[in-house]
């Protein structure tokens, strides 16, 4: 089978995000990169799946020319394949991001043959639109489901064709959806659990393709303005103590709360 | 001219988030000079009229299509799309759930108009101006949208349920959809229930461990606090990613977001991720060996200390 996933290069911020003085992106100076953990969790799904019924994975990001970086990443934990189109910006908006990867998917299927199974990142990690996926799968006239918490492949389900069983979170369970293949999903953190490259993984991922393509995707009616740090409570932190010898403070402090009598 | 609210239910009962929709799409009409009006999606879903009545919609629209017994999202996504059609809503506004937001991903795209996901605030103009949620809620965005007719979710909280107002009941209208062929490709089939206690986001206490916990053992002494309060053991991503705790338990911008009465926080920096998953929180007491550490800072309380002598000994005297 064949597998895509779609992963968005983002800054990896600590204990408080700073934003640039123009107000237009995170401050990423002195930051890594990475990719939501949504998207660390489809890169893994997708090798699970080749490891379980053969074929080729295929990882596909669009912004600028370093989220080279992200698809060695997924190389690293052995994905086969990737592209990357080239944006020469991380600020598209969902529209224009999705027309754009719609396209590039249409090219890479033309080449390399169709995808049975599109893996997204329930949403991204910094701009969290919740579409992406869903506005590539409606213009390749694929189903689709996000909020993904468990899946397993059938290829041949009897006499219905293949079929993809995905499984969403409820507050008491689990909602099972039963899709025909080809499909999509945007999955969660949780679906699985990702491994870490081995060093034959990364020595080879240096080796990797990565296969470079533009886009003329039109912008959309979304633009953003800037970006501010919501308001918060500021809060004397009061010391109870320190060590063991805080411990009658904390009791106390439970009883005034109401947690214990 | 109306502001069209998707009412989120599951097989007929009221997602509370529907009612944060119908308060935020109040201010949005109330801007507009229009008025509210619900789409309620579902054969029997017209049960659940009169609620919105009573939360501000003046006419409730129902798609009573018989292929509509269950969710799926392009079912209910071509619904709210051909009743765009119909209906030309000055806007149309659904819960930011994982629900509300997909079913409304799906109109935009079968509408092919912009879908803007988590508002906190509107002003609408020619162009409206809205702030919405970026990294799960470190972060607002100031955006502007240029759009027909603007499709928006609303983030959770964003607006508070205004009290019903009672009696009040809806001028119910059946509205006749086009729904597209491939809606029954993602419609629910089946639900696995697990029946569950107290859970991480409904926990009155949630003991959460970070990276200072060391181990999956190291837990142990969370779990024996969590006992006492009859609270609930909750963690850092650096604890599932250790494979200390399974995903379930993790709280932030990708795992769950808590709200408890208290949140004791051990061995946790408070990185801006969890941060958000965890603010919510009426009060948090974070125990650390760092001072400095984020979650210290940022806490209500807090114990300097290692967590291996503090939480025993809170253990002991509960
Ligand atoms: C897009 C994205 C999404 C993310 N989503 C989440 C999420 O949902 N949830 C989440 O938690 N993280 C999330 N993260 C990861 C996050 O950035 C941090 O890496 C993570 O929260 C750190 O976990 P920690 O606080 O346990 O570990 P650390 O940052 O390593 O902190 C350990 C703390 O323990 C203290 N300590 C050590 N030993 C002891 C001891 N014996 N007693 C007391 N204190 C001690 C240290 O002083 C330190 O403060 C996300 C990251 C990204 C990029
Ligand atoms: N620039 C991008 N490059 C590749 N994939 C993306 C990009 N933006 C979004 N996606 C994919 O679409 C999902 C949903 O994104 P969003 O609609 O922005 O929340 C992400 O988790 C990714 O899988």
């Amino acid at each position: 089978m064949r597998v895509l996933v779609c992963v968005k290069r983002v800054p990896a911020p600590g204990a408080k995000i700073n934003i640039t003085e123009d107000g237009q992106s995170v401050d990423a100076t002195n930051l890594g990169h990475t990719m939501s953990p949504h998207e660390e969790c489809a890169l893994e799904l997708a090798v699970q799946l080749i490891e379980a019924h053969g074929g080729e994975s295929h990882v596909l990001t669009l912004g600028t020319a370093e989220a080279d970086e992200q698809c060695r990443w997924a190389a690293s934990i052995g994905i086969s394949k990737a592209t990357l189109v080239d944006a020469g910006s991380m600020d598209w908006d969902p529209q224009r991001t999705a027309s754009a990867i719609t396209d590039s998917i249409r090219s890479i299927e033309e080449a390399d043959g169709g995808f049975d199974v599109m893996i997204f990142g329930n949403e991204s990690a910094d701009t969290g639109g919740f579409q992406v996926g869903v506005r590539v799968s409606r213009a390749l006239g694929r189903p689709m489901v996000n909020a993904i918490k468990g899946v397993e492949v059938d290829l041949e389900a009897d006499g219905k064709g293949a079929t993809l069983e995905a499984r969403r979170e409820t507050d008491n369970g689990f909602e099972v959806y039963q899709l025909p293949m080809p499909c999509a999903i945007g999955v969660k953190e949780g679906i699985t659990w990702p491994r870490y490259p081995t060093m034959r993984g990364r020595l080879a991922s240096k080796k990797l393709a990565v296969d470079v393509a533009v886009s003329d995707a039109v912008p959309g009616g979304q633009m953003k303005v800037r970006l501010n740090r919501p308001e918060e409570k500021v809060s004397e932190t009061v010391i109870l103590g320190h060590g063991s010898e805080a411990a009658p403070a904390v009791v106390e402090l439970l009883k005034e709360l109401g947690l214990m009598s | 001219m109306s502001v069209l609210v998707v009412i989120e239910h599951d097989r007929d009962q009221l997602a509370d988030a529907s009612l944060e929709a119908l308060a935020f799409a109040a201010d949005v009409a109330a801007q507009l000079g229009v008025d509210v009006e619900a789409l309620l999606i579902g054969v029997d879903a017209v049960s659940l009229a009169d609620e919105c009545a009573a939360h501000g919609a003046s006419t409730v629209h129902h798609v009573a299509d018989a292929s509509l017994t269950d969710y799926g999202p392009d079912a209910y996504g071509g619904a709210v799309a051909s009743a765009a059609g119909v209906l030309s809503p000055s806007a149309i506004v659904a819960s930011g759930s994982d629900r509300g937001n997909e079913v409304l991903a799906y109109a935009a795209a079968e509408l092919d108009l912009p879908f803007v996901a988590n508002c906190l605030a509107v002003k609408t103009a020619d162009d409206w101006e809205m702030t919405r949620v970026q990294w799960g809620g470190s972060l607002n965005e100031e955006a502007r949208l240029a759009s027909s007719m603007p499709i928006l979710s609303v983030a959770s909280h964003a607006a508070e349920v205004a009290e019903p107002v009672t009696g009040a009941t809806a001028t119910v209208q059946t509205l006749e959809v086009t729904l597209p062929e491939s809606a029954t490709a993602t419609m629910i089939q089946d639900r696995i229930v697990l029946s569950e206690g107290v859970t991480l986001a409904t926990a009155p206490v949630v003991v959460g461990g970070g990276r200072g916990v060391g181990s999956a053992e190291g837990f142990e002494v969370l779990e024996a606090l969590a006992a006492k309060l009859g609270g609930i053991v909750g963690c850092s991503r650096a604890v599932t990613n250790n494979g200390w705790r399974p995903h379930a338990d993790q709280v932030g911008q990708t795992g769950t977001r808590i709200a408890p009465q208290l949140y004791i926080a051990c061995g946790i920096s408070g990185a801006i991720q969890h941060w958000v998953g965890a603010k919510a929180a009426k009060k948090i007491l974070a125990i650390n060996t760092d001072p400095a550490a984020n979650m210290v800072v940022k806490a209500d309380y807090a114990v300097i200390g290692d967590l291996f002598d503090v939480l025993p000994a809170i253990t002991d005297i509960t």
